[in-house]
């Protein structure tokens, strides 16, 4: 005690002093994020390869209530609600939760580098992913039929809470979770699940080559209502959850024995961070494949800017998660139109080059 | 009035939203925009059968594998075949799609039909009746069933006679088709395969008949294979270091092709495509197995 007194004697005397705090910087820049995703979102509804008026059609929302009545071309019609209207929503949820998972993974790894992609998650629900796309017609089918359309994102989501489970079983002793037999682990599983993947792909036939070699470049592309109704409860349940997390997370960053005395129930904390990252993370990768890079660049350029709270810091990746998607899958349906690039190049070939910009213009404060 | 009020507004938030668009670098509708009305063709024999019936005046926008006839280059291309873009597609005003057997996804097909586009998928079958039944299926969508009819009697008389004249030298010869070379690993036809379809129709038997589709072998698979020819896709004009790969490979130098230098080169939508032209491919493709000069 007295030891923590001296070496916090040098600290200022004045209990009011808010220099570092950046808390009000952090609530702006929340709200500036919020108006970023409402642009963002009317950007996605009113960009595309056709010219459907997004005008008419709002219109024809308008006029039943005022008792009007709006005759939309049918091609219209379909364009903004069967097509960019699930595809906005679906890059809401999936850009959202890929950058929440990752923020969360940082924080609770106290690992700069730590994403679902490196605790094998990722692989896991790709696996599962992959185990629908080749056995789907064959030895799965009476499954697949079962299951319709919510085969796809079922086994991912169980591919990716499989691979939590034995990673958390294997680095969990006598009630203690070690992080760094988990990050190992982690990338141990991942390899396994990458060469189980492999199997299926060197049993797929031609065509289900093909598809793989387009869901692992991640799309929005396929976006339905029915696969949003798949993949919305997960994410938007775990999006719920998370900023509960955000207090102990903030308490994980001095180190897991000062959380724990500081009275975080910390093996709770970590089996709920986990959790929550394999049903968002197997929900995003079933609805639209390997879109790499959100979850890593977001929050990091967050800390930039409003510092590692994560009370703040979770809802500003969600929301800046959202809009970055958008935004990518905006270019993607428009640079070769009438064709599409499937988004993960996208975010990769903006997000990579960008990325590097800021770790060198801001070299040494990149830090938790 | 609140109508007009909501709608003025509306109005204000788009006009702002497109200056925003164009201040990110990217336009409202960067589609070509077409007479309304046209055919889409997905699959690079079905256009290639449309420019045959001469019927290519109707097509506005063709995929990313229709890759013959050249001038079939300048329309929009909607995208690969399997990863077809339901905007994309609807943006140049189509009244029909016509689509090799395997386009996708389905999700944007189920979109193209709901929005009342007419979509004819045709079946691929890697055979010589399989060609016919293209035509036949193509020239009725297009209205021109006379013509169809014409073109698929010439295209089944022209295979009939090559498979007749020509294919009666290159019985038992056998035939390794290599998809890909990558690494040294070869990726060979197995059955059921398009290569495997026009080895047989050009009359040599598949080296590799254990497996089906196109799958990495071994070296010794290859070295049993034992393949009198060794048939490769013309990526680029300049092959000639392609074919010291060949030569040169571990398992594929030791076969009886190699030895005999009998690699052969055909373009892929040529030699694969089941269309109007298959049956000058499979005179090409037997000639060269058999060692005639063509």
């Amino acid at each position: 005690m007295l030891q923590t007194l001296s070496t916090a004697s040098h600290l200022p005397a004045n209990r009011n002093d808010t220099r570092g705090d950046r808390s009000v910087k952090a609530r702006l820049t929340l709200v500036g994020l919020a108006g970023l995703l409402a642009v963002t979102s009317f950007l996605s509804l009113a960009t595309g390869a056709s010219d459907a008026s997004l005008l008419a059609v709002i219109q024809s929302w308008i006029a039943p209530l005022t008792g009007g009545q709006i005759e939309l071309s049918i091609r219209d019609s379909i364009i903004i609600h069967d097509i960019r209207l699930p595809r906005m929503v679906l890059g809401i949820l999936v850009g959202a939760s890929l950058a929440v998972c990752g923020a969360t993974m940082q924080g609770l790894f106290r690992n700069p580098l730590a994403d679902p992609g490196i605790v094998g998650v990722s692989s896991g629900a790709a696996l599962g992913a992959v185990t629908m796309i080749v056995l789907g017609s064959s030895t799965l089918a009476p499954i697949a039929a079962f299951l319709g359309v919510f085969a796809l994102p079922l086994t991912a989501f169980a591919g990716a809470l499989i691979t939590t489970l034995v990673l958390y079983r294997v680095s969990t002793q006598n009630g203690k979770t070690s992080v760094a037999t988990m990050l190992l682990a982690g990338i141990a599983l991942g390899a396994l699940a990458l060469a189980l993947t492999g199997i299926l792909i060197f049993m797929a036939d031609d065509q289900q080559l093909r598809d793989l070699t387009f869901w692992n470049m991640g799309s929005l592309a396929g976006a339905t209502w029915v696969k949003i109704l798949a993949a919305a409860p997960i994410i938007i349940v775990v999006l719920l959850t998370v900023p509960f997390l955000a207090g102990g997370l903030n308490a994980m960053t001095l180190g897991e024995a000062t959380a724990r005395h500081i009275g975080i129930p910390v093996q709770g904390l970590k089996a709920c961070s986990i959790l929550v990252v394999a049903a968002a993370t197997g929900a995003s990768v079933a609805v639209s494949g390997g879109i790499g890079f959100v979850g890593i660049v977001v929050p990091h350029l967050l800390r930039l800017l409003i510092g590692p709270d994560h009370r703040y810091l979770l809802p500003a990746s969600a929301l800046l998660g959202a809009s970055l998607l958008l935004v990518a899958d905006a270019i993607a349906r428009t640079i070769v139109a009438p064709a599409e690039l499937p988004i993960g190049i996208i975010t990769a070939l903006v997000g990579a080059p960008f990325f590097l910009w800021i770790l060198l213009s801001r070299r040494g404060f990149l830090d938790l | 009035m609140i109508t007009q009020t909501l709608a003025r507004g509306v109005n204000t938030l788009v006009r702002a939203t497109a200056v925003a668009a164009i201040l990110f670098g990217f336009s409202f509708t960067a589609g070509a925009v077409a007479a309304d009305g046209g055919i889409v063709a997905i699959g690079g024999s079905i256009t290639e059968i449309v420019y045959a019936l001469g019927e290519e005046d109707q097509l506005i926008a063709r995929d990313t594998t229709s890759l013959f006839p050249p001038e079939a280059l300048n329309l929009p291309d909607v995208g690969y075949i399997r990863a077809l873009s339901p905007e994309g597609v609807l943006s140049v005003n189509p009244k029909m799609m016509l689509t090799l057997e395997g386009a996708g996804p389905p999700e944007a097909l189920d979109v193209l039909q709901k929005s009342g586009l007419t979509i004819i998928t045709v079946p691929e079958n890697y055979n010589r009746s399989g060609i016919v039944e293209k035509i036949r299926i193509v020239g009725k969508a297009l209205g021109v069933e006379e013509k169809a009819d014409l073109l698929a009697r010439q295209v089944e008389a022209d295979l009939e006679a090559v498979q007749k004249d020509d294919v009666s030298h290159t019985h038992s010869k056998r035939v390794l088709f290599v998809l890909s070379l990558q690494g040294g690993k070869v990726m060979a036809a197995g059955t059921g395969t398009s290569a495997a379809g026009i080895i047989e129709m050009a009359g040599g038997e598949n080296a590799i008949s254990g497996v089906a589709g196109y799958k990495q072998i071994s070296d010794e698979a290859v070295i049993n294979a034992a393949p009198d020819v060794i048939l490769l896709i013309d990526r680029n004009s300049n092959h000639s270091t392609d074919d010291d790969s060949v030569l040169t490979h571990a398992a594929l130098g030791s076969t009886p092709a190699a030895k005999a230098g009998k690699v052969v080169r055909m373009n892929s939508l040529y030699l694969l495509g089941f269309g109007p032209r298959t049956a000058e491919a499979v005179r090409e493709l037997s000639n060269a197995i058999s060692g005639k000069a063509h």
